[in-house]
């Protein structure tokens, strides 16, 4: 059978979840593989270099920078604190001293002669790793973190925006068409990861940051929206580190979009369960989707639905439309032809014969998408 | 004639997809044979750049019936049916090199350096500068951030103050910043400053950087002296970040000249084409992410990178940067605004589809028109005479009000525009092509169109690029030739008359003589668009613009030239410059529509 392959959103019901926890720079790994995570277990920490001030002491004593050296009360790598004397000139008899005083607490990390400068460095700043889902250490990156492991249900989202959170799924659209809107958002879901449909308005998102919401997954939102939230145009999808207290995860993409049938499913399945979200999405080589977590009490991993996955769409496959015209629409793939055919555009493409309600279209195989499904 | 390399087998890395050509002495010339490709391995699973490699090979070898591998290793030389002479790659796999630069005064040293490190076909991140406004944390915080594969740092004329220069050098090292692949190796920089601050930088630098000096890149401030930096540049960049790529080493290995950066490569062939023809150049290369502009202007070469204008991963900043009313004045119909935001919202999130409505299509190139625009537009503020410097002037230079830091993009000299890119190389008709060029570059005057159709630009430039005495000549004729017969796809010339006229009226009289002595007459009017088919062959144009319009040789001056055909054709463009497009919608439509028509440059139907 004809087949080809199309990069498809995971939606697994069961599978091995990995995932790397490691510090931005080398430091402590504080557990062992093994161990049982839960999401807030601090796996490794470390030390950040601190912040570096440059005092111009040259040009605060008004004196020539190979002078420095002379007035300075300090040696390099000497711990200071705010308010130590770092240099003073000897003033006439006496008298008319000027001096610098450091604006920090922190080391002498270095004085420079050539220009008069004095660098001074302030404390580490610690930094923590979480577990993020909970789970068990599966592996131990020396010096650097963990490879953690959970069986769980797992689903990616196509755009996301804010970084990790985690709450319990609350089902607030019971159909993937419904609309979420924003009466349905109440003070009782702060902290919660709401389902929702088709379409989250701003409105509705901004009433969900207002109630303190962790996170809501839904189909569709509106690209221009977007403004609205972040305060600048999203140019290039790369998201994460946004400061909100709500994470939203699109799965659909942009506009009014049912949520697939086979996600809003899970994720009913899975309703009152606690789940792990990351809306940080990178589309560029190295592409980061939107994830959903959600840890499963079972420990039976040998069901892991991934093995189930076709390679790719064959005859009878199930795949979604991902560009005008029929955007959205899902269908099931009949014949693959493997001529190129040119399109009402005039481009020469690879085509894929679609089946949507009844009616057989032909669609460029670049526009379809695979939902992996374990069923 | 005997030549010392009758075969060339050539590869291109991308970021998703390696290219091979193979080209061979055929005939008393170079010419291209037979191209594959595959997809690029550099990251998980595979992790090793030469699959790729040798997966494009094979499909050259499947093509040509021609055994070029023995396993996995390239045959060389060719004995006369297996193997080949020399073997030549580019890469820009891995995110390609990615610089920051640093000089003393931005628009002066800090822009030698950045022009240096685009030159040398780098993505520059971040111009780091004394004057920038930023506070020393800030860009000790900013350095930090990036993680550079290398840093150039710049400042000062040779032997004047060291002070400005040093500061930085002293920001750097508070940063001591890592580079970006790999944690086991130090960062290299390349200090290209003031020659009396090196003892110094040495002292400050050498001990948490690899640090490389060579000569100052602005020795007196009249002078520019990029050579040495591109070159250490070109060095580092095999040395250290190719090392660090999976695979590379490996590929290194088999090459018989150092693999270049594409950009870098594209960028030399551009300006040796240049050099040769004693012409005009500009070539730009549009891609998903990014477009590239390479341009030659009075012997000198530039180049920049639009790093976040491109036709999927960037089409959301296109639109942020132009205005949806740029873009959509493009469009010959109404659509609903935020549909069409939300549409292009969806091609970000999705880059890989394609337009399979004609509607589609036409939005995708009006927003290929913009990002081009907007593209050449940051080419052209940077493409300049160097900044800072005191000329003398007479009494007629003060009355041109001419000043240093002056474009010298120069729309009426060029002779020769060379696009490539998806969008432009695979527009479904050439027509298309030769639109989008036309109405974001404005071409004035006599203009040739192109497009590199399968992008082999990077192949022939590193092909160029060969110095081994022995091989340098015919390397660099391959070069030539396979780009005159193979590389391009010659759309055609465009005529515009340029100048204050009347709406509807008469621009300039065009007599055309073609090589059968038969000659036909042309009258382009204001407003208008029309297209001559003819193919790629000679013709005498003689052009009498009217008064105080100008084709080339001053204001109502007359013009003799002979120009060239193309698989369009020839097109008289009467729409003036810059093009503008009526504020009434109606009138904006029928323009478009009628200037379609003109060219054919849509299917007939319901819209056009």
């Amino acid at each position: 059978m004809a087949h080809s392959y199309t990069p498809g959103l995971k939606v697994l019901k069961k599978t091995v979840f990995k995932k790397e926890r490691i510090l931005p720079l080398k430091g402590d790994v504080l557990v062992k593989e093994g161990d049982s995570l839960n999401p807030d277990t601090i796996v490794a920490s470390t030390n950040l270099p601190g912040n570096v001030q440059m005092l111009k002491v040259s040009n605060i004593l008004n004196i020539d920078p190979k002078d420095v050296v002379e007035a300075l009360k300090v040696k390099e790598g000497q711990d200071i604190k705010k308010g130590d004397l770092i240099a003073e000139t000897s003033g006439i008899f006496g008298m008319f001293k000027s001096s610098v005083e450091s604006p920090v607490d922190g080391t002498i990390e270095s004085i420079s002669q050539s220009t008069g400068r004095v660098v001074l460095r302030e404390a580490p700043i610690p930094v923590e790793v979480d577990a993020y889902v909970r789970g068990k250490v599966d592996e131990v990156v020396e010096n650097e973190g963990i490879v953690l492991s959970s069986n769980a249900a797992f689903i990616q989202g196509i755009f996301g925006i804010a970084g990790e959170k985690r709450g319990d799924l609350v089902l607030v659209s019971s159909s993937p068409s419904e609309e979420l809107k924003a009466d349905q958002i109440t003070s009782d879901m702060k902290g919660k990861i709401l389902i929702g449909g088709s379409f989250l308005s701003l409105e509705a998102y901004k009433k969900a940051l207002s109630m303190n919401v962790a996170g809501i997954v839904v189909g569709g939102f509106n690209y221009y929206d977007l403004k609205a939230i972040l305060g600048y145009n999203l140019g290039v999808a790369i998201t994460g580190t946004e400061k909100l207290n709500t994470a939203l995860i699109v799965t659909e993409g942009y506009g009014s979009i049912p949520m697939s049938e086979a996600t809003h499913a899970l994720l009913k399945d899975n309703v009152g369960n606690a789940a792990s979200i990351n809306g940080a999405t990178q589309i560029r080589a190295g592409v980061i989707r939107p994830e959903i977590v959600i840890p499963l009490e079972s420990s039976n991993a040998e069901n892991d639905s991934e093995s189930k996955m076709p390679e790719g769409i064959q005859e009878g496959s199930t795949v979604r439309v991902i560009r005008s015209p029929n955007f959205g629409k899902i269908g099931t793939v009949t014949s693959l032809p493997s001529e190129l055919n040119k399109m009402e555009s005039e481009t020469m493409v690879r085509v894929a014969e679609i089946n949507i309600d009844g009616t057989n279209f032909l669609i460029p195989r670049a526009n379809l998408e695979m939902v992996e499904m374990d069923e | 004639m005997s030549k010392k390399i009758k075969s060339i087998l050539a590869t291109d890395c991308g970021s998703t997809t390696t290219k091979a050509i193979l080209i061979e002495w055929k005939e008393d010339r170079y010419r291209l044979t037979f191209r594959g490709e595959a997809p690029t391995t550099v990251e998980a699973p595979f992790e090793d750049v030469t699959k790729g490699v040798l997966n494009a090979v094979m499909e050259v070898e499947e093509l040509s019936g021609r055994t070029i591998l023995n396993g996995d290793k390239i045959i060389t030389p060719d004995n006369g049916s297996e193997g080949v002479d020399i073997y030549v790659s580019t890469s820009s796999a891995g995110g390609g090199l990615q610089m920051m630069v640093a000089g003393v005064v931005k628009s002066m040293s800090g822009e030698s350096a950045e022009r240096a490190a685009l030159g040398a076909g780098s993505i520059v991140m971040d111009v780091l500068a004394s004057n920038d406004g930023r506070l020393p944390h800030e860009k000790i915080t900013r350095i930090r951030q990036l993680r550079p594969d290398m840093i150039l740092l710049s400042g000062g004329t040779d032997g004047g103050t060291t002070t400005h220069v040093m500061e930085l050098a002293e920001i750097l090292a508070a940063a001591n910043p890592r580079p970006r692949l790999g944690q086991n190796y130090k960062l290299p920089v390349i200090y290209a400053g003031n020659n009396k601050a090196q003892d110094s930088i040495r002292e400050t630098l050498g001990e948490i950087s690899d640090l490389d000096i060579v000569d100052n890149i602005r020795p007196v401030l009249e002078q520019e002296n990029l050579e040495p930096s591109r070159d250490k540049i070109h060095d580092l960049f095999m040395e250290h970040v190719m090392a660090q790529a999976p695979g590379y080493k490996k590929l290194m290995s088999w090459t018989d000249a150092p693999i270049m950066p594409t950009p870098g490569a594209v960028g030399s062939l551009i300006e040796m084409i240049a050099k040769k023809e004693d012409i005009s150049v500009v070539g730009v290369d549009i891609g998903g992410a990014t477009t590239d502009i390479f341009s030659v202007f009075e012997g000198k070469f530039n180049r920049t990178v639009s790093a976040n204008l491109g036709m999927s991963y960037s089409i959301c900043n296109v639109l942020a940067e132009s205005g949806l009313d740029n873009v959509l004045r493009w469009v010959p119909f109404d659509i609903d605004r935020s549909e069409l935001t939300n549409r292009i919202g969806n091609k970000m999130i999705r880059p890989t589809t394609v337009p399979q409505s004609l509607e589609e299509l036409v939005i995708e190139q009006a927003i290929a028109r913009e990002a081009l625009r907007l593209s050449f537009i940051q080419h052209k503020e940077f493409a300049t005479s160097l900044k800072g410097v005191q000329s003398e002037r007479t009494i007629s230079d003060a009355f041109e009000q001419s000043s240093s830091g002056q474009s010298l993009v120069n729309m009426m000299d060029l002779d020769l525009l060379v696009g490539s890119g998806g969008v432009l190389s695979h527009a479904p008709r050439r027509q298309q092509s030769a639109r989008m060029l036309i109405d974001s570059f404005m071409p004035e005057g006599i203009t040739q169109l192109a497009v590199d159709s399968i992008f082999m630009m990077p192949q022939l430039g590193v092909l160029a690029n060969i110095d081994k005495d022995d091989l340098k000549e015919d390397a660099s004729q391959a070069a030539l030739e396979v780009f005159d017969n193979d590389c391009l796809i010659r759309l055609g010339t465009c005529i515009t008359p340029v100048g204050a006229a009347k709406p509807n009226s008469k621009m300039a009289d065009v007599v055309l003589t073609f090589k059968d002595g038969t000659t036909k007459n042309i009258e382009i009017n204001e407003g208008s668009l029309e297209m001559m088919d003819y193919p790629y062959e000679e013709i005498k144009v003689s052009i009498n613009p009217a008064r105080g319009i100008d084709v080339g040789a001053g204001k109502g001056e007359a013009l003799e030239s002979v120009v060239y055909g193309g698989v369009v054709g020839l097109i008289f463009d009467g729409r003036n410059r810059p093009i503008t497009l009526s504020k009434e919608s109606s009138k904006r439509i029928d323009s478009l529509l009628n200037w379609s028509k003109a060219v054919d440059e849509y299917p007939k139907g319901e819209m056009f």
